[in-house]
């Protein structure tokens, strides 16, 4: 990192949108400054950074603010570009691999918000199922490749990996076992683990599902 | 060069944002409907995900996702770029282009709704595009500055095609008395050679909403 460049990290320990942009930074090798958010009791630092969303995470480089999980991690990616490439450099191959982020937002995300917001006994089986068959299409896409950028870690990885402290979590309140039911997603999850890029950005899931219980008690589906 | 396909489906503006963006680089390509009703072999073997339609098929291979065909057009043919070079303000134009796809559920809303749903859709819809005008577009005339890029094309539903649904449903959102500089750019989009000469007649994109709207809702 050149002299005078001041990388800055407003975020929330759980946040599996924070954890993406930890795992970025840390591949990259870049110092930053992490500041932990009250998300109930938003700084005027997050307000002033973030005024459209007032949400985290939001790097701020030199004084400018990014937002948005999936373009600070292009950002980053950008900017530190002689180093850990994520993106691949083929355009075709760039594509494929933002259409799998996407579908990680769209699929993965939406589908643990679901189960995060949801009473155990309204939990419908149909959605369960679709879950498990969202998590199986991830692992037809990894195959055999260590990863899902190929040989080394990618934008997919850093878009999927923070879930890997968070299936704990819907194990748990969905009744299944990732293990059982994907046993290569959860190969992949462990072998990643293995990296100090991710172990330092995820969380200890028993720890994330503490705080997800307590999430739930305070909607009211717990 | 490789043959450039795109399957789209001629009401969808996103299909439209594909066909701008292709014309804007000048990129010759065979266009072929599909009927969502009935989706051909080719749509279910190059969207196997979603099978939905825009998808752009170059050589063999198929992109889905018009936001990803998007940034596909515009790094294959790198002339006459539609993002900044800078890092940051190309981060700037991807959190905007983000915006939109969080607000596609203010205008499904809009766009289903009747009665009072429609009422409250119309109004968030109207939050969300004041802070779109306010701190996206600002004062400029459009997203991409004196000239449209992939921020403009990706609001460009907001113009045509949002004057089609709001005069069938009778309920007007973008005018120039809330949204005085997002309605001047909008006509100024709508204007452009580009986009005037690749989006339906309006009377064709009524009738067809018209009929749509009195089917349920799929999702």
């Amino acid at each position: 990192m050149a002299a005078g460049e001041q990388v800055t990290l407003l975020d929330s320990w759980a946040s599996s949108f924070g954890m993406r942009v930890r795992i970025a930074l840390a591949e990259k090798g870049v110092k930053y400054e992490y500041i932990e958010q009250d998300l109930w009791n938003k700084s005027g630092l997050l307000l002033q950074m973030n005024p459209v969303h007032k949400k985290i995470p939001v790097l701020v480089h030199n004084g400018k603010p990014v937002c948005e999980s999936l373009v600070i991690v292009q950002y980053i990616d950008e900017v530190w570009k002689d180093k850990a490439p994520l993106l691949p450099s083929d355009p075709y191959q760039r594509a494929q691999s933002r259409f799998w982020a996407d579908f990680v937002d769209r699929k993965i995300y939406e589908h643990g918000r679901m189960i995060l917001t949801t009473k155990v006994e309204d939990q419908e089986a149909a959605a369960k199922k679709d879950f498990i068959d969202t998590l199986k299409l991830m692992e037809g896409e990894l195959g055999d490749k260590p990863y899902f950028g190929g040989e080394t870690l990618g934008y997919v990885d850093v878009a999927l990996l923070p879930y890997c402290c968070w299936f704990y979590t819907y194990e748990n309140i969905l009744n299944f076992s990732l293990e059982a039911d994907c046993p290569k997603l959860n190969a992949y999850c462990k072998r990643c683990l293995q990296k100090e890029s991710v172990s330092k950005s995820l969380e200890d899931p028993k720890k994330i599902y503490d705080f997800a219980l307590m999430l739930r008690k305070k909607l009211g589906v717990e | 060069m490789a043959e450039v396909k795109l399957y789209g489906f001629w009401p969808s503006p996103y299909s439209h944002r594909i066909i701008w963006a292709l014309k804007l680089k000048g990129v010759e390509y065979e266009y072929i409907e599909e009927d969502l009703s009935n989706k051909s072999e080719s749509l279910l073997k190059y969207n196997p995900v979603y099978k939905k339609t825009p998808v752009l098929v170059h050589g063999d291979k198929p992109i889905a996702e018009s936001l990803v065909i998007l940034e596909y057009i515009e790094e294959t043919w790198p002339e006459n770029p539609l993002l900044p070079k800078d890092p940051y303000e190309r981060a700037m134009a991807r959190f905007w282009i983000q915006y939109g796809v969080d607000t596609v559920a203010a205008l499904r809303a809009f766009y289903h709704g009747s009665g009072e749903e429609l009422e409250k859709a119309a109004t968030e819809l109207l939050e969300s595009l004041k802070i779109l005008e306010e701190q996206g577009l600002g004062d400029k005339k459009f997203f991409g500055g004196e000239s449209m890029n992939l921020v403009d094309i990706s609001y460009g539903a907001l113009g045509y095609w949002l004057a089609a649904v709001e005069e069938v449903k009778g309920v007007k959102v973008l005018e120039p008395s809330t949204l005085p500089r997002l309605h001047a750019w909008a006509k100024n989009l709508d204007e452009l050679p580009v986009v005037k000469e690749n989006i339906p007649a309006s009377d064709k994109m009524m009738a067809y909403f018209t009929a749509a709207m009195n089917r349920p809702a799929k999702n």
